[in-house]
């Protein structure tokens, strides 16, 4: 019998002492075999890129493997040299990044970089070199590969970014790829390309890939084998099939549980038609001429966008990055100024508004950010950051203090930990400190910009139960901007999908999510990964 | 806490403090070890060190005690840095922080002014406002904040504006806050750490300054300064060099000391240097 292509066994990895945990990875086994792909899913924290970068011999320095064995096709690479491990990197073993706009060098063309690996490994010739860097561009389905393979990585997009780095990874037919979140920062649809294009290479080359993600969308999409890994230990592993339909594990089960299905769920107790928020034509250009300088490019980010968000209820803005929907949720907070149209709020053109005038609104319309750990003032205690808004619109110190308590209750955070700074919470906490900042007030409308979309799954799902249960007893309505379809299936009654600035199509999410009537909006509910996942059963997927 | 104790694991920035503390300390014991005018006559001019016990460090060409001055001088040299770091760090951070966060005509009108000043080198405009509006202690030190703004202006601004457009400022916005309370209460304490750091570097350069005007007898000739005496030194520079070398040496002690001290408090509190030593 033949070797699996990478066996890596009862592999033990050691932090630098004063780590918050002794053991980044704890007895690790993990087998796979040629051709096959295996999905290391995980939360952050849970060690699945640490096992990548210890197959590799990447571990940061302070950090070392202390037991346990990986082998390449029988061959014990913790045995190495690092003259010998340097000819397996690249050559037997490739590793494509997650983040596609840094892993490139921006100053070198792209057929340069690709060509780099046969340089180092090969005494290939320069015109061969080249010859197979267009075919490997060609492989990977690079758009006109003539022309890109002497462009610069600024001339290509976030995709294509993608493909340059998987024909790199690719260039010496590596045994085995391993994979770290290649598609976390690609856009939806692009994301279904890129997983299309590593499960068809794998099938042609009979490349082994160990995949790792946080993703059980993507998980289910494309793995053959599962392992689950949980604070650097491996709690379940086995056929993807079993691991989806049956899991063991309570962690697994909690992650599963977590994905949100893609029907719509929610649905109001109470409609009223009675706007609280109406959006006519509104548009916003970035990158208007200024004095003395040549006129810049034009960007229409929000274009003649009109949407009414009837009171109580909750308006999903969905889109992929550039759609103009983090702009358009700035504009209605008077963040940024719109160029034209009306924003009324109960009849009021905030667009109108002098800023003095805003500022007496802004207790009405909230905001919840994106980024937990920007959204807050690092110097301050977090009790302080939820008193200051009451506090700046007049309410004495004790009082405000006094209301933060209570809302740090209801956000489900201790009281104790007003006294607290930012820095001391973990990233869910954090963003429970926003959403408590933002209930403050007592706003009507609260705009949440990716108000989730930096959590762990687990957490994400915590935080959107708490939102929809503050929404229902304080009567909120929201707007809720996102790029994941799953979250705002879940949330939103309302759904407004956007593209390029334009909203191409609004409704209510039953009949978006279960009738699309535009093309794009179909294209994006069929990029999301694993549709089949936390849908009810229905025949088994093949 | 743990930024002290990592600042005393640092032995030049140790060494610093030590340094600091001998020169505060001069100044502090002045009046009880010399009670006399530093600047009043003392005996023979000219007695090198050692030669008369009563004047451990000799006497200057007019027969003052050295040792008086240098002990007194301490308390003018410490006088100057703090004052006039203070008021140069003031106008700097106010108007870093203006430029910085207000952006657009405000931000291009005050950044002019800037480089007007640095353009110019810093002693001849000194000189400049010395020689127009006299020569007291007083507006020396305020000559000299005049002149060493800009630095800590561009520094400022740079910090406020990497941070102006962060989520948690925006926050304060959307809650309803004004412009001048979210400047100086919400971004300013962000921006502030590299902006205490340099101010070592400009209160060495203040002490430096003075001493630089002193020489050419253009400082406050009835206050007993450090570069008062190198000025009163340099006729007799190449037999009684002990008259100019030993202010001097005190100069370059607390000059020493304070950018040590500045040095070790930047690799304290720059979080990116952690774990690096």
């Amino acid at each position: 019998m033949t070797p699996p292509a990478l066996e890596i066994a009862g592999l033990t990895v050691a932090l630098p002492p004063g780590s918050d945990r002794l053991y980044a990875l704890h007895d690790v086994s993990l087998t796979l075999s040629a051709g096959e792909m295996l999905c290391v899913v995980g939360e952050s924290g849970s060690g699945k890129s640490m096992t990548a970068a210890a197959v590799m011999r990447l571990l940061p320095p302070g950090v070392e493997g202390v037991a346990g064995a990986i082998r390449l096709a029988g061959r014990d690479l913790l045995s190495l040299s690092e003259p010998e491990m340097r000819r397996v990197r690249g050559a037997q073993i490739a590793m494509i990044f997650q983040e596609p706009m840094t892993a490139l060098n921006p100053l070198r063309t792209i057929g340069d970089q690709i060509g780099e690996g046969f340089r180092i490994h090969t005494d290939l010739p320069r015109p061969e070199i080249r010859s197979r860097t267009l075919a490997l561009l060609d492989e990977v389905r690079i758009p006109d590969p003539a022309a890109t393979i002497d462009a610069y990585p600024h001339a290509l997009s976030g995709g294509q970014r993608q493909r340059a780095m998987i024909a790199m990874a690719l260039a010496l037919q590596p045994a085995v790829l391993i994979a770290d979140e290649p598609t976390t920062a690609l856009d939806v649809t692009t994301q279904a390309q890129i997983l299309a294009l590593i499960q068809d290479l794998r099938a042609r080359r009979g490349m082994a890939v160990l995949f790792i993600t946080h993703d059980f969308g993507v998980v289910a999409q494309i793995a053959d084998r599962i392992a689950v890994m949980q604070d650097g230990i491996v709690v379940e592993q086995g056929q993807a099939a079993d691991i989806l339909d049956n899991p063991q594990h309570p962690y697994t089960k909690i992650l599963i549980a977590a994905v949100p299905p893609l029907v719509a769920e929610y649905q109001p107790s109470a409609a009223p038609d009675t706007p609280i928020l109406v959006l006519e034509g509104v548009s916003k250009t970035y990158g208007t001429s200024r004095r003395f300088r040549k006129a810049g490019r034009l960007v229409r980010a929000v274009a003649d966008v009109s949407l009414t968000l009837p009171r109580g209820s909750t308006l999903g803005i969905v889109g992929e990055s550039g759609s103009g929907k983090s702009t358009l949720a700035r504009c209605i907070v008077r963040l940024l100024d719109t160029d034209a149209g009306s924003i009324r709020l109960d009849g009021i053109d905030l667009t109108q508004l002098s800023r003095r005038a805003m500022r007496d609104q802004a207790p009405r319309v909230q905001m919840v950010f994106q980024d937990p750990y920007a959204s807050l003032n690092p110097r301050r205690r977090a009790g302080e950051l939820v008193a200051q808004g009451p506090m700046v619109h007049g309410t004495p110190r004790a009082e405000a203090m006094e209301q933060a308590r209570q809302l740090f209750v209801s956000v489900g955070l201790p009281p104790q930990s007003m006294q607290r700074f930012p820095h001391e919470f973990s990233g869910g906490q954090r963003q429970r400190i926003g959403l408590a900042r933002a209930l403050a007030l007592r706003p009507e409308l609260l705009v949440a910009d990716e108000a989730v979309s930096a959590l762990d799954v687990s957490v994400q799902a915590q935080v959107l139960q708490l939102l929809a249960g503050l929404r229902e007893s304080l009567g909120l309505s929201v707007l809720f901007i996102t790029h994941d379809l799953r979250v705002a299936a879940r949330i939103c009654d309302r759904i407004a999908v956007m593209r390029d600035g334009v909203v191409v199509e609004q409704g209510t999410a039953a009949q978006v999510f279960g009738a699309p009537s535009h093309d794009y909006t179909k294209a994006l509910l069929a990029s999301v990964p694993g549709r089949k996942l936390g849908a009810p059963p229905q025949t088994p997927p093949g | 806490m743990e930024g002290f104790r990592r600042y005393l694991r640092n032995p030049a920035a140790v060494v610093g403090l030590v340094l600091l503390i001998v020169v505060v300390a001069a100044a502090l014991a002045a009046p009880l070890v010399y009670p006399g005018d530093p600047l009043g006559l003392a005996g023979r001019p000219l007695q090198w060190p050692g030669a008369n016990r009563h004047f451990p460090l000799g006497t200057d060409p007019s027969g003052r005690d050295i040792a008086a001055q240098i002990f007194h001088g301490a308390r003018i040299s410490l006088l100057i840095g703090v004052i006039a770091t203070a008021i140069s760090i003031a106008i700097g951070i106010g108007i870093g922080a203006l430029a910085g966060y207000h952006g657009g005509w405000v931000d291009d009108a005050l950044m002019r002014l800037t480089e007007a000043f640095q353009t110019l080198p810093n002693f001849l405009l000194l000189l400049v406002l010395v020689a127009v509006f006299g020569s007291d202690i007083a507006t020396v030190i305020l000559a000299i904040g005049l002149v060493s703004w800009p630095a800590t202006a561009r520094l400022t601004r740079a910090e406020v504006l990497t941070l102006r457009n962060r989520e948690f400022v925006e926050a304060c916005r959307t809650l309803g806050m004004g412009d001048m309370r979210i400047l100086f209460f919400e971004v300013l304490p962000n921006a502030l750490p590299p902006v205490i750091v340099y101010a070592g570097v400009v209160m060495a350069t203040s002490i430096l300054l003075e001493s630089a005007l002193a020489f050419l007898n253009l400082s406050d000739p009835n206050v007993a300064s450090w570069g008062n005496l190198i000025g009163a030194g340099k006729g007799v520079l190449r037999v009684q060099w002990y008259v100019s070398a030993i202010p001097g040496f005190a100069i370059l002690v607390a000059v020493l000391a304070v950018s040590l001290v500045g040095q070790g408090l930047n690799d304290a509190l720059n979080p990116r240097l952690r774990g690096r030593a």
